[in-house]
């Protein structure tokens, strides 16, 4: 297993989505993608991508402006 | 896969603002597992231009659009002109530039993505990108002016590809 980080910060829906999709495709199955973003929409966002992709969002947390996303890619 | 997994878009509209959403809504379908298929027809062609300098916006007959200040002191930015100017006053040659001027200063300060950058993430993406051959022909464009990686097809392939599709929009 292997973690990854991808910083989303700045970034306006819907580019976050689009990194991590394209950093999740260069990643093995069971690795960890963690992402850091600034877009309000993005909590919401990034459940609907887990539940919409089968990759298993770990943990979701809000610190100050900035949102942090664990996603364990599936397959 | 699950079957009607596909996405299709029929984009009409070739103005800066209506340029997002068949880009944003394909690309964002397309990370989400999708597959998608923007038919470009009419107007629509236009976002599919290698020089996409001709996107414009226009506040006229468009009264919905905030007109805020992209800079300047916070209290001016606040200020909303959309409602404030007569909309005669778009007619004034070179208005339109002004406020195509203003609105991709106003994107560019909040970090929008460009339609080049949604375009190109689209074709990273296998998104279908489909140039209406009639219309091509209709406004005397060539296959030169578009960009690569794009395919040209009719209303009958367009339909074609619907028929897999529980995403289908007009844009």
């Amino acid at each position: 297993m292997v973690q990854h980080t991808l910083d989303a910060t700045g970034l306006n829906c819907p580019m976050p989505i689009l990194k991590a999709k394209q950093a999740l495709a260069k990643m093995d199955a069971k690795d960890i993608l963690k992402v850091t973003c600034t877009d309000k929409g993005s909590t919401k966002d990034f459940i609907a991508f887990c539940h919409q992709t089968d990759n298993t969002l770990i943990s979701h947390e809000t610190k100050e402006d900035q949102f942090i996303f664990n996603i364990e890619k599936n397959s | 896969m699950p079957e009607n997994n596909g996405m299709t878009i029929i984009a009409s509209k070739g103005t800066l603002d209506w340029a997002f959403p068949p880009f944003i809504v394909g690309s964002t379908a397309a990370a989400m597992g999708k597959e998608v298929t923007i038919f470009f027809t009419f107007y629509g062609l236009g976002l599919l231009l290698k020089d996409l300098s001709g996107l414009r916006v226009s506040p006229q007959g468009n009264p919905a659009m905030p007109m805020k200040m992209p800079f300047g002191p916070q209290w001016l930015q606040k200020i909303d002109f959309g409602p404030k100017i007569p909309n005669i006053m778009w007619n004034i040659p070179g208005m339109e530039l002004f406020a195509t001027s203003m609105m991709k200063k106003t994107m560019k300060k909040n970090n929008i993505a460009t339609i080049e950058e949604l375009r190109d993430v689209c074709l990273e993406m296998d998104v279908k990108l489909i140039a209406c051959e009639m219309t091509i022909g209709m406004f005397g464009y060539s296959r030169d002016d578009f960009i690569d990686g794009i395919e040209y097809a009719g209303a009958a392939t367009y339909l074609d590809i619907a028929q897999n599709s529980n995403h289908d929009l007009f844009i």
